[in-house]
């Protein structure tokens, strides 16, 4: 009768092994912009604490279960292959039907104690504790987000696209519109996912408790460039917040000399998709690029928003975004360097 | 152990219920009514939502001027086939065939005059969800009846040509349950379309 | 016609009587040659057929992810194109939860379930064979497309609107659906198949306490289909009928519901992950215990636990759907459920302990994937408790977390216990053992592999990855644990490839195995290795659920001696004992089909019609469906030799 070989080294090494490789990635990974381990708001909290709780005890059952798995093969010695038709002595225990009943009882409790957690936190995340202060419409397009922010005062609604900016410290109130496929809008370190689904209006709410940046992303496949469909929150301090707003309302300054050449060539080739307020161009088609340079990223998240990256934007759209709806457009070099530097006045 | 027989006879063969065709047909009863169960979960699902008044059902409610007497001539029929299973029950071939060939036929009947209904909709098929909704799903119950209409002549010919007696007729007792079955799914596909938005569904 | 004519008391006779295997082999043997090889219903050969084919759409779907992880082994690479990645992934997903999850359990079950019930063959060889061939048209049907440059590219979930024709205007949708539709006909015949086998088909004294959890694991799986393939094959053809006919299920504009295809889409797809689970786990509550030298701990409440999961299955589908806006209401009620359900699965996981435990464990490779599949079970059972916390899952859900899920349920509880499945009966099918040794190197590379590729993504996940996506930027995080991903993937790959090695060595160099290697106690290792095309000379009797055991385990209340050494001969023919469903008490000799043509002319008539309704080619759909008609006709032609007809004459 042979022992077990060599299962007992391989596997008391393994564990260690395991536990070396998966930390090393994770401990690098903490910085990671779209983790929702550590939360940022009201709406965040009680939820990370119960993402938390959940996990600790999945990793707290693969444990003992594991544990038990390893005592139960190896609290005897074993048995080795045996020549086939050999008979092998059965066992001479009986019973272990206690261990169902143990198991399921113990495991039947926590997952209870988890449904009640579960509907608490969710008691407490469904709506604010106090009405939200502003309400934004987030349109999920192919593959970039429409965003407006909504008013009681017509002259205070404005249109822009993949950057929202919100205020510290109250809750803000989103209503979520499928604009062609469905998407889903989140932004994880401050709520969970919703989706944006045509034909029907979806509603969330979000707070940050302080000002930073915060990544979003869409997260419901929708066509080809679904990996290139970010979005980024910004939360500033009240007083900060009423001067972006203002300023987002105004039109840009008028612009001349060789700017114009470029503004002109813009509204030809670009007009029809894209708008910039108090200007001919009005298209509706993609995003709005009224204040473009003042957002931290262009094409949805997807490349920093420096001079380099607009001009690879836009004289190669499918080389950044293949299968983008944003086509090349019919220019020389000169002519796309005059509209880059059109856009870079829309502060 | 030498050989030796068991006390016991046991029949031989596709027994009535004892048939495993009919084990099966009841599985695929349960199957086919799920589908037509999703079919009609498909109506309730589409016709809660918002919709314009006048939209759902598209032009009001459906007449029930062909539908009801349509509906008659399908359950008479069942009738019909249980009628003909009544009697080879009691090895009465004739009458077995006078009655599957008499469920054919008004069987076909009520094809017909399901097509003249669908003829004088005031919508088509890609009018709207609703005519999609009436089309796909009398049109799949259509279909069901179509093929229960050619199981029931399979059945007439082979009754003719004296395939059956009082003892052997399981394909008989299967092909009645399947020809019930879609007898009453209609009486659900009916009374989805035509008696709920009479009852507010609308 | 008196009933007596109808009637006969069957001969018992020893199981080794003279002549009487020759007279059975005569009866039941496959005709040599092509035709013969086309037209064998013998579950057998159908089961084998299964699994080969099984295999073989593993090996693809394996392969599609292969390249895809390689696509995502760092940031912003460029090895595909969005579009050939989005075509791998939706094929990857289509193919291991299609072709090959459900058929490999299907292929193991086909060829176990007489041998383990006491019958001669399946309730309905002949339906059995069409739902093989249907499966083979169906993924030829599937693969063809792909290899065309058609192949379906919204995911496997194919979800609205992204599917409709507007924003899909190629075939690609419409070859997925038609497929689909054709391959849910595989499915249910299979399923009807099953359920009918169950109920009827038991050796006689097998009760529904005695038996095996294969079975309970199949016939609720089979029960389940039943009533959920229905919806997803109305849902891809409502698509096809927006697509194709201008109707207006989900188009937005007209008033069609995007939700609509994604209630109907997973009131089936939830019952199915249970489905292309519950039978491995049934494999596992059979085969670990023989390698425990005992029997399964708790037999009761894990058949009675399978059934629960089963029946739970039905009621947590919107837990697909829980980002959806749906009011909390009625999501809350479904993450309960969805947290509940855990419930049926500890059953079994305690009762796999606890049969380990009190038990003598023999260190086969069997064994080394029986007893690891429990860990991985454990962990994609919390990763699923964890996604049922609803808000919880408003963070996880479309990010790699789910999908470390998916492949601990699947690879853990599919793959896995397949795999020890193969060791455990692989000497059944073919007469030798596979080697073990190399058994080991298997194992291990599979086990290493797999969690080193997947244990990963629940921290990629945690770190917000999000799903189907073509490629990521660098600094999210995310690039160590993909290239660790990407590795460990490969060294799977070679884990299967160890497993497809012995395989095919072993066919002619394993060791000569005989009927009962393990010394184990179920009917199929009272039969020869492999069993003969008739099964068994005699039809067993049963006493207990370890027939080969009584006399070295403790008796049962109720028990009593089984016999395979003698029983009914029933050799007038192709001839099984059909039996009441509760306990099994004869009542019919069922007269059984010889072998037939007409499934896979039917196959390939349903094929035809499938084909001319996505090629625009109407005239093929009309012969197809016309030729569907004929082949069926003449399949139920009441035939005397079955007993259909007036014919009074014992045949």
């Amino acid at each position: 009768m042979r022992q077990s070989g060599p299962i007992k080294p391989v596997s008391r090494a393994a564990f260690p092994a395991g536990l070396v490789l998966i930390l090393i990635p994770c401990g690098s990974a903490w910085a990671a912009p779209l983790n929702y381990l550590l939360g940022h708001g009201d709406k965040a909290y009680p939820v990370v604490a119960l993402t938390w709780g959940v996990l600790l005890i999945s990793i707290a059952v693969i444990a003992i279960i594991s544990l038990l798995v390893a005592g139960a093969i190896w609290r005897r010695p074993g048995i080795g292959v045996q020549a086939p038709g050999t008979r092998v002595e059965l066992s001479d225990r009986e019973g272990g039907a206690i261990w169902i009943w143990v198991g399921v009882g113990i495991s039947s409790v926590v997952l209870l104690a988890s449904v009640v957690w579960t509907m608490r936190v969710l008691a407490d995340v469904t709506s604010p504790s106090t009405p939200a202060a502003l309400t934004i419409e987030v349109t999920g397009r192919q593959w970039w987000w429409q965003v407006r922010y909504l008013s009681n005062d017509p002259a205070r609604i404005f249109t822009t696209a993949n950057e929202i900016h919100i205020p510290t410290g109250v809750p803000v109130a989103f209503r979520l519109i499928g604009g062609d496929v469905i998407h889903s809008f989140w932004v994880p370190a401050l709520s969970g996912k919703t989706d944006t689904i045509p034909g029907q209006i979806n509603e969330t709410w979000m707070e940050a408790a302080k000002p930073g940046t915060y990544r979003g992303q869409c997260t419901e496949y929708c066509g080809i460039e679904h990996a290139h469909m970010g979005l980024v929150v910004v939360a500033q301090a009240p007083a900060q917040f009423r001067a972006w707003y203002d300023h987002q309302l105004q039109s840009p300054a008028p612009v001349a000399g060789a700017q114009a050449q470029g503004q002109a060539d813009f509204n030809m080739h670009c007009g029809s998709c894209h708008a910039v307020r108090g200007t001919e161009a009005a298209g509706v088609l993609g995003p709005d690029l009224s204040h473009l340079m003042s957002r931290k990223t262009i094409a949805a998240a997807t490349l920093a928003n420096t001079p380099d990256n607009l001009t690879r934007w836009i004289s190669d759209p499918q080389g950044v975004k293949p299968g983008a709806l944003m086509q090349r457009p019919e220019l020389s070099a000169p002519e796309l360097a005059g509209i880059r530097t059109y856009l870079e006045t829309l502060n | 152990m030498s050989s030796s027989a068991i006390s016991t006879k046991l029949p031989v063969g596709a027994i009535d219920t004892r048939a495993t065709g009919w084990w099966a047909m009841i599985f695929v009863v349960f199957t086919e009514g799920s589908l037509f169960a999703y079919l009609l979960f498909s109506y309730y699902y589409l016709a809660v939502q918002p919709h314009l008044p006048g939209t759902f059902p598209q032009g009001g409610t459906p007449s029930l001027t062909l539908a009801l007497p349509d509906t008659i001539i399908l359950l008479l029929s069942s009738v019909a086939v249980a009628w003909a299973q009544f009697h080879i029950e009691r090895n009465d071939k004739r009458y077995l065939v006078w009655g599957l060939g008499i469920a054919a036929i008004l069987g076909m009947i009520f094809v017909v005059i399901q097509y003249f209904e669908w003829s004088g909709k005031p919508f088509t098929l890609a009018s709207s969800p609703y005519s999609s909704l009436y089309f796909t799903v009398t049109g799949f119950h259509m279909a069901h009846v179509v093929v229960g209409v050619c199981m029931l002549w399979a059945l007439f010919a082979w009754s003719a040509m004296g395939y059956f007696n009082r003892i052997r007729y399981a394909h008989i007792h299967i092909g009645a349950l399947y020809w019930h079955f879609v007898d009453a799914v209609w009486l659900f596909v009916f009374f989805t379309f035509y008696i709920t938005p009479l009852l507010g569904l609308k | 016609m008196s009933i007596a004519e109808y009637e006969r008391a069957p001969v018992v006779a020893p199981a080794d009587q003279q002549g009487l295997a020759a007279r059975l082999l005569r009866i039941w043997k496959t005709e040599p040659g092509i035709g013969g090889w086309i037209a064998t219903t013998d579950h057998k050969e159908i089961g084998l057929r299964y699994i080969v084919t099984a295999f073989a759409f593993l090996i693809a779907g394996g392969v599609e992810a292969l390249i895809f992880r390689l696509q995502l082994a760092g940031p912003n690479l460029h090895l595909l194109t969005p579009e050939q990645y989005d075509q791998l992934f939706t094929t990857h997903g289509m193919t291991m939860i299609f072709l090959y999850a459900g058929p490999i359990l299907s292929g193991f079950s086909n060829y176990l379930w007489p041998l383990i019930l006491g019958a001669r063959d399946m309730a309905l060889p002949r339906l059995n064979a069409l739902s093989y061939w249907i499966y083979l048209c169906a993924g030829i049907f599937l693969y063809a497309a792909f290899a065309c440059g058609f192949g379906p590219n919204d995911g496997w979930f194919n979800y609205v609107p992204y599917a409709a024709r507007a924003y899909n205007g190629g075939p690609n949708i419409d070859f997925y659906a038609l497929g689909i539709i054709l391959l849910g006909m595989s499915t249910t015949v299979g399923s009807i198949n099953f359920v009918v086998t169950f109920l009827r088909l038991r050796a006689p004294g097998m009760s529904l306490n005695r038996i095996p959890i294969l079975a309970w694991g199949t016939v609720t799986a089979s029960a389940a289909n039943i009533f959920a393939i229905p919806a997803v094959s109305l849902a891809f053809f409502l698509l096809w009928m927006d697509r194709n006919a201008g109707t207006h299920f989900f188009d937005v504009p007209a008033g069609g519901q995007p939700l609509l295809w994604q209630h109907l889409f997973w009131m089936f797809g939830h019952p199915w992950v249970y489905a292309i689970v519950l039978p491995a786990m049934g494999m596992v509550s059979d085969g670990l215990p023989v390698f425990c030298r005992r029997p399964l701990v708790g037999y009761t409440a894990v058949a009675l636990g399978t059934v629960a999961t089963m029946v739970l299955g039905f009621g947590v589908w919107v837990h697909h759907m829980f980002a959806t806006g749906l009011p909390n209401v009625s999501l809350s009620f479904f993450s309960a459920a969805s947290i509940i359900i855990a419930v049926p699965s500890a059953v079994a996981v305690f009762a796999w302990i606890a049969t380990i435990w009190t038990g003598r464990p023999v260190f086969t490779t069997a064994f080394l994937f029986f007893a690891s599949f429990i860990v991985l079970f454990t962990i994609g059972g919390v990763s699923g408790f964890m996604t049922g916390s609803l808000p919880v899952d408003w963070q996880l859900t479309d990010t790699y977390f789910v999908v470390a899920h998916i492949h601990y349920v699947l690879i853990g509880i599919n793959v896995f216990p397949v795999a020890g499945a193969i060791y455990f009966w692989f000497p059944k099918f073919t007469g030798r053992l596979l080697d073990e040794r190399l058994g080991r190197w298997n194992f291990w590379t599979m086990f290493v592999g797999f969690n080193l590729g997947f244990f990963p993504m629940h921290i990629s996940g945690l770190l917000g990855m999000p799903r189907r996506v073509y490629t990521y930027a660098d600094g999210m995080g995310w690039d160590w644990l993909n290239l660790i991903t990407t590795f460990g993937s490969f060294v799977f790959a070679v884990g299967v490839l160890l497993l497809i090695i012995n395989v095919v060595s072993s066919l002619r160099r394993g060791a000569i195995a005989g009927p009962n290697p393990w010394d184990a106690p179920t009917l199929e290792w009272s039969v020869s290795s492999p069993p003969p095309p008739y099964n068994f000379a005699v039809i067993p009797t049963v006493g207990s659920r370890h027939p080969l055991w009584e006399g070295r385990v403790p008796p049962q209340e109720g028990d009593s001696k089984s016999h395979v050494e003698g029983g009914m001969a029933l050799d007038h023919g192709r001839e099984t004992v059909g039996t009441t469903p509760l306990d099994a008490e004869p009542r019919i000799i069922l007269k059984m089909p010889t072998d037939s043509y007409a499934p896979v002319l039917l196959s390939l008539a349903l094929t035809a019609f499938f084909a001319g309704l996505g090629l625009h080619i109407w005239w093929l759909a009309i012969v197809g469906i016309v030729g569907a008609g004929l082949d069926i006709l003449g399949w139920l032609w009441p035939e005397a030799s079955l007993g259909e007809t007036a014919e009074p004459a014992n045949v």
